[in-house]
C-alpha cells in the first residue's frame, strides 16, 4: 500500500488533489482511499489531505502517518514540523517551490522534487491553484496512475475553460518532469 | 463496476434510490454534504421530491414527521447539536410509530465546540424510541439505508442510520451503488396505514390519561424488540440481492475459540482488522455492534461465547457512568454461565485519531489494573498536574 499526504492551506485544493489523485486509481481497478484532516475551517490554515492506494480492499481510517510520499502545496509548510513527520525511509517529497530541488534535498535531508507550480498556474489558469501541477509531476514521477488516468479524473469535477487549461498545464507539466524517477519507491512494499 | 465516491455522496445516491418524497434539513457539518446532493438531484431534475428548506433542526425534524404522517416517504439529516435540537420531536416521531429515515453523521457534541468526529450525539438520543444502526464503513452505509427504509416502513418506527463525521461522510473510495431496478424490488412504494385524510379526520399524539400511558410505552417497547426480526430479515434480502453479505445485529470477524474479544460500534472496526494483522500475539474476535437499538442481546451473547476478556471500545463517555455501552454490554452478558471480564474504554473523542497502535495499547492495557471506564488515548501530560481528579483517573 502506498500512502500519500497532501500539505497546504485551505483554499488550495487540497481536498481535491486527494480526492482526484483516489478517484484516477479507482478508474484504473486500485483501491483506494482520500480523506481530509481538517484543522480550523478557513482559507489558508493549514490543512492536510490524505492517500491510500493498495491492490486490496482498505480497510484502516485511521491517519497516515508514515506516508511514502508527502506533496506540499505551499512551501512555508515544510518548516512546520509535522509536514515531514513519519516520511517512510525511501520515501519522498515533492514540494511547489521555485528552489532547487537538490538545495531543497540538502535542506530538508530527504529526497525532495521542487515545481514551481504557483508560477506554472499563475501562467496557465490565471489563478494559484498549484495542485493539478504538482499531482501532474507526482505521477510522472511515480508511474502510480497514467496521466491520462489524472485527466480522466478531473474531467467529472471541472468544465469548460477551467479544465481545457488544467489539461494542457498536466500535459505541459509532465512532459518536463523526469519519467519513472521515483518508480522503484512507488512500488517498494508498505506497511 | 464500483465508483469514486466520498461517503456523504453515496448515502445521498442510496438515499435517492429510495425515492424520498419529501427531504427535509438544516446544514451542520459534517451532514451538509448529503443533503447538498439529494438538493443537486431534484434540481437536476434526477429525482422528484419535495426538498423543504427550513430555519432549524427542530424544524427539520417536524416537517418529516408531518410529511410521514400524511403519507410521505420522508427523509433528513443531521448531527451534533442539531441531533440534540431535534431531540423533542424525535421522541415524537417514535412515540406516534411514524416511519421514516435519518442519517446521523456523527459529531462530538458542544461544549467544549468540536466539530469532528465521535458518537456522543446519538449515544444522546439512543433512548429516544428509534431502531439505531451504526456503519464501519461507506458500503455498510449505502446498504444500510436502503434497508432503514423498508425496516422503517415494516415495523412503523424510526430509523437513525449513524455515520462517522469525516472518517467515513468526507473519505472517497470505491462503493458500489446498486441499480434502481433492484432497490425497487426490495423496497415497495411507502404506504402508511394510518395517513392523515381530511376525509377521515383522525388526531395524532393527543393527550394520553394514565390509565393508558402505561400501555403506550409498552407497546413502543415490544415494537422496538420485535424490530430485530425484521432488522435481520431486511440484511438476508438486502444481502441475497446485492450480493454483498450483511451482518444485521453484531459481525463477528475471528476465531471462535479466542479468549479476548474487542467490540465496537462504526467506523473504528477496520482500523482494528488491519491492525490485528500486523500485530503478533494472541488470537483476537473483533465484533462490530451493528444495531444498538434494539440491543440485540441474544446475538451479543452468542457472539460473546468463550471470552474471558472483552474490551468494549466505544466513541462517547457519559460522564459519572460506565459507557452508555459497556454498561449495556456488562448487563446483557451477566446473566450468562461464564461472563468474559468486560473492559471499557472510550476511544477517539472529538476526532482525535484513532492509530493501528490503538490495537496493542487495549492488549496491554487489559492486563494491568484500570478504572471502569476510561480513556484508552487520554494524554496525561496535558492535563493540569495539580488536579485531583487528576490523580483519581490515573489509579
Amino acid at each position: 500500500m502506498i500512502e500519500i499526504r497532501i500539505h497546504g492551506r485551505g483554499g488550495q485544493g487540497n481536498v481535491v488533489a486527494a480526492y482526484v489523485l483516489a478517484t484516477a486509481a479507482i478508474a484504473q481497478g486500485r483501491f483506494a482511499q482520500a480523506f481530509p484532516s481538517f484543522g480550523a475551517e478557513r482559507r489558508g490554515a493549514p490543512v492536510a489531505a490524505f492517500v491510500r492506494i493498495a491492490e486490496t480492499p482498505i480497510r484502516r481510517r485511521c491517519q497516515v502517518t508514515h506516508p511514502t510520499f508527502v506533496i506540499i502545496q505551499d512551501e512555508a509548510l515544510a518548516a512546520l514540523p509535522e509536514t515531514l513527520a513519519g516520511l517512510a525511509p525511501g520515501g519522498a517529497v515533492i514540494i511547489n517551490s521555485q528552489r532547487d530541488s537538490q538545495a531543497l534535498s540538502d535542506t530538508f535531508g530527504s529526497t525532495i522534487y521542487a515545481l514551481p507550480a504557483t508560477q506554472l498556474s499563475h501562467e496557465a489558469l490565471g489563478r494559484p491553484m498549484p495542485n493539478t501541477a504538482l499531482l501532474a509531476a507526482f505521477l510522472t514521477l511515480t508511474q502510480l496512475v497514467p496521466i491520462a488516468g489524472l485527466k480522466g479524473a478531473l474531467a467529472p469535477r471541472f468544465s469548460g475553460d477551467v479544465l481545457a487549461h488544467n489539461l494542457q498545464l498536466i500535459d505541459q507539466v509532465a512532459a518536463a518532469t523526469p519519467d519513472g524517477l521515483w518508480k522503484e519507491r512507488a512500488h517498494a512494499p508498505s506497511a | 463496476m464500483p465508483q469514486a465516491l466520498e461517503g456523504s455522496q453515496a448515502i445521498a445516491h442510496a438515499v435517492a434510490l429510495c425515492r424520498p418524497q419529501v427531504v427535509a434539513a438544516y446544514p451542520i457539518t459534517p451532514q451538509t454534504h448529503i443533503v447538498e446532493r439529494i438538493a443537486k438531484f431534484i434540481a437536476d431534475g434526477k429525482l422528484r421530491c419535495e426538498l423543504v428548506s427550513v430555519e432549524s433542526e427542530f424544524s427539520a425534524a417536524s416537517v418529516v414527521l408531518g410529511a410521514a404522517c400524511a403519507g410521505s416517504r420522508a427523509y433528513t439529516a443531521t448531527a451534533s447539536q442539531g441531533i440534540l435540537l431535534m431531540t423533542e420531536v424525535l421522541y415524537n416521531i417514535s412515540g406516534l410509530r411514524v416511519p421514516l429515515v435519518m442519517t446521523c453523521a456523527n459529531r462530538a457534541v458542544s461544549a467544549p465546540l468540536s466539530i469532528w468526529n465521535d458518537q456522543q450525539d446519538s449515544m444522546a438520543v439512543r433512548d429516544a424510541g428509534w431502531i439505531q444502526l451504526y456503519c464501519a464503513d461507506n458500503q455498510a452505509a449505502v446498504d444500510m439505508t436502503i434497508q432503514a427504509f423498508r425496516i422503517a416502513e415494516r415495523c412503523e418506527l424510526p430509523v437513525m442510520v449513524c455515520v462517522d463525521g469525516f472518517t467515513l461522510t468526507h473519505t472517497l473510495e470505491p462503493l458500489e451503488v446498486p441499480s434502481q431496478e433492484l432497490v425497487d424490488k426490495f423496497l415497495p412504494p411507502y404506504r402508511f396505514a394510518r395517513a392523515l385524510d381530511p376525509l377521515a379526520p383522525l388526531s395524532m399524539g393527543t393527550l394520553v390519561a394514565p390509565e393508558y400511558f402505561t400501555e403506550a410505552r409498552h407497546l413502543h417497547h415490544e415494537a422496538l424488540l420485535a424490530a430485530e426480526q425484521e432488522i435481520v430479515a431486511a440484511a438476508e434480502d438486502w444481502g441475497a440481492l446485492c450480493g454483498r453479505k450483511q451482518s444485521p445485529l453484531v459481525e463477528v470477524d475471528g476465531p471462535a475459540d479466542a479468549k479476548i474479544g474487542i467490540l465496537t460500534l462504526g467506523s473504528v472496526f477496520g482500523t482494528l482488522l488491519d491492525a490485528r494483522d500486523q500485530v503478533p500475539g494472541p488470537p483476537v474476535k473483533l465484533m462490530h455492534l451493528r444495531c444498538f437499538r434494539p440491543f440485540p442481546v441474544a446475538a451479543l451473547r452468542a457472539a460473546c461465547a468463550g471470552l474471558h476478556d472483552l474490551i468494549v471500545l466505544e466513541r462517547a463517555i457519559a460522564p459519572g457512568a460506565d459507557g452508555a455501552v459497556g454498561a449495556e454490554v456488562r448487563s446483557a452478558l451477566a446473566e450468562t454461565g461464564k461472563p468474559p471480564r468486560v473492559h471499557n474504554f472510550a476511544v477517539g473523542l472529538g476526532g482525535r485519531d484513532v492509530p493501528l497502535s490503538i490495537y496493542a495499547h487495549l492488549l496491554q492495557a487489559i492486563t494491568k489494573p484500570h478504572p471502569r471506564m476510561s480513556a484508552i488515548d487520554l494524554r496525561p501530560e496535558v492535563l493540569p498536574a495539580d488536579l485531583p481528579t487528576h490523580q483519581e483517573t490515573r489509579r
